[in-house]
């Protein structure tokens, strides 16, 4: 199965990106508060208005 | 028109109406080829209106004209209205408007007329491949630079799964569609035989997972919070799901290929992966539904709300029916059968398509600057309509499926067919039927939308709100 000789390599480097962009998003405290973010994106006034 | 400070709701405005009509014209599609196989008259015996070509018509106009175009509308306002910052370049994101729509055009004349490479969601022809390939990278380069440019420093939930769905779209894309080209419209896959199907079913799954997925999740998390005017149950569990998800999805595809000239052991990894893929999957499902704990009565009054949440209960059963029929026992039964119509269909009507319609809703008065939808009544109608139509399609064809799995597996005395196919055919008539009423009954749904979207649009006025100053930096 040459088409797996492609696909393996490629899936396994795929979770090592993966995994390096998890690791530099977890350095970069994207995951610090868990809390918050929740509630920020409530914040954020989108409410339709009639025309002014 | 003022730039500088404001959001481009442009182009989630032209997505946004798109995605309305596309909806229309590929569930019609849709209600044409069920009927065909009720009455095969209705081909008319023209070889551009038959079966074997509407039916890939159909499945390109729903999933990337229907579902595509709701993905970037919604990706674009979601990046935007989460990050503070207007999109990136907006010629770029004009680009993958008409470029996008562009790509549906030429679908929808190239199919009938028989140009294909004949791989499942993959149809296209390689110039019009070239062109996905172009619009995709535009489309990654707006999303990306819009998030490089936030001016918020924590990246909300919903933007991983938007942005996990563009990137690995394209990587399906581009290895699944290599070929040779023989003339203009005609190519030669890179791969044969057993090579090819492998590779195919490694890019038609993940388009499962990645297209019809993770995009729409992404949708989940920002519309439903925003929706009920409530926090995601478990903004923990979210990130959870989204890195487990995209972790554990890539090797489900072999289960396409049970029983085949596919290695016995990738078989059992595809298998094995499409197990463990429950979980995430439910975990999702629940942080959604969830959100609404302590405000259920909500789901009385507000039907946009509804859509959205039975959405992800339509998610949760096809997220179990779908690891169930991966294991190779269940799939000797099932496997070629329409219970797989079923399956699909329970996730593609009852996930996708009403996740999409309930986002909408919320765009549209946004995005042309009403209080709300010209009848929130008819939302309710729609939703009612549709959900009848998913119903009796789903049913169905479950039942039609597990008949026509017992009726070819069984064997008399002799060790001889008890059936001939085509007496499983016939016994199918009815269901076909059924479905067929389930099919004209969601396309009436979308039909009020479409009534319902033009009705909010007249006499309004595009409006591009200002980018508020950030309130937590």
């Amino acid at each position: 199965m040459e088409s797996l000789a492609l696909l393996i390599p490629l899936s396994v480097a795929l979770v090592l990106v993966i995994g390096w962009v998890f690791w530099r998003a977890l350095q970069g405290g994207q995951f610090d508060d868990l809390d918050r973010p929740g509630y920020a994106l409530l914040d954020d006034d989108d409410a339709p208005r009639a025309k002014e | 028109m003022q730039i500088e400070g404001t959001y481009n709701y442009q182009v989630v405005r032209q997505f946004a109406v798109m995605t309305v009509v596309w909806g229309v014209v590929g569930m019609l599609v849709g209600v044409i080829i069920a009927a065909q196989l009720l009455w095969p008259e209705l081909n008319f015996n023209v070889p551009w209106f038959s079966y074997g070509r509407l039916r890939p018509l159909h499945t390109n106009a729903v999933i990337f004209a229907f579902g595509g175009c709701a993905l970037f509308a919604t990706s674009y306002y979601v990046v935007q209205r989460t990050c503070h910052v207007r999109l990136f370049s907006d010629r770029l994101a004009a680009f993958t408007f008409w470029g996008w729509q562009a790509v549906i055009v030429l679908a929808a004349v190239t199919l009938p007329l028989g140009i294909t490479t004949s791989k499942e969601y993959a149809e296209l022809e390689w110039p019009i491949d070239i062109l996905i390939a172009l619009v995709w990278v535009a489309y990654a380069v707006v999303f990306f630079g819009t998030l490089y440019q936030r001016k918020v420093a924590h990246i909300y939930v919903a933007n991983w799964f938007f942005g996990a769905f563009i990137l690995t779209v394209a990587l399906l894309h581009i290895v699944n569609s290599a070929a040779v080209p023989a003339t203009f419209w005609k190519s030669y896959s890179a791969y044969s035989g057993a090579q090819d199907a492998m590779v195919q079913w490694w890019y038609g799954h993940n388009a499962v997972g990645f297209f019809l997925t993770a995009g729409f999740l992404g949708m989940m998390y920002y519309f439903i919070p925003k929706q009920a005017n409530r926090p995601i149950y478990s903004y923990r569990l979210s990130v959870v799901h989204f890195w487990a998800l995209i972790f554990t999805y890539m090797w489900a595809g072999p289960h396409h290929l049970h029983y085949t000239a596919l290695p016995d052991w990738a078989q059992s990894l595809g298998m094995l992966f499409s197990l463990i893929l429950l979980a995430p999957s439910w975990g999702g499902m629940i942080n959604g539904i969830m959100t609404l704990s302590g405000a259920w009565h909500k789901l009385r009054t507000d039907p946009i709300l509804k859509f959205l949440i039975v959405s992800l209960s339509f998610y949760g059963i096809a997220t179990f029916e779908g690891p169930m029929m991966s294991i190779k026992t269940v799939n000797a039964l099932s496997h070629y059968t329409d219970w797989t119509i079923g399956h699909v269909h329970g996730g593609a009507l009852g996930w996708v398509g009403l996740i999409s319609m309930g986002s909408i809703y919320y765009l549209l008065p946004r995005l042309f600057g009403r209080p709300e939808m010209y009848s929130v009544r008819l939302i309710d109608v729609h939703f009612w309509i549709a959900c009848v139509g998913i119903v009796l399609y789903i049913a169905a064809m479950w039942i039609a499926g597990v008949m026509q799995g017992l009726m070819w597996r069984a064997v008399g005395a002799d060790g001889t067919l008890t059936y001939t196919f085509v007496e499983s055919v016939k016994a199918t008539y009815p269901f076909y039927a059924i479905r067929l009423l389930g099919g004209i009954l969601y396309l009436a749904g979308m039909l009020v939308m479409a009534y319902n979207t033009v009705k909010t649009i007249a006499g309004s006025r595009a409006t591009e709100p200002a980018i508020p100053a950030p309130a937590h930096a």
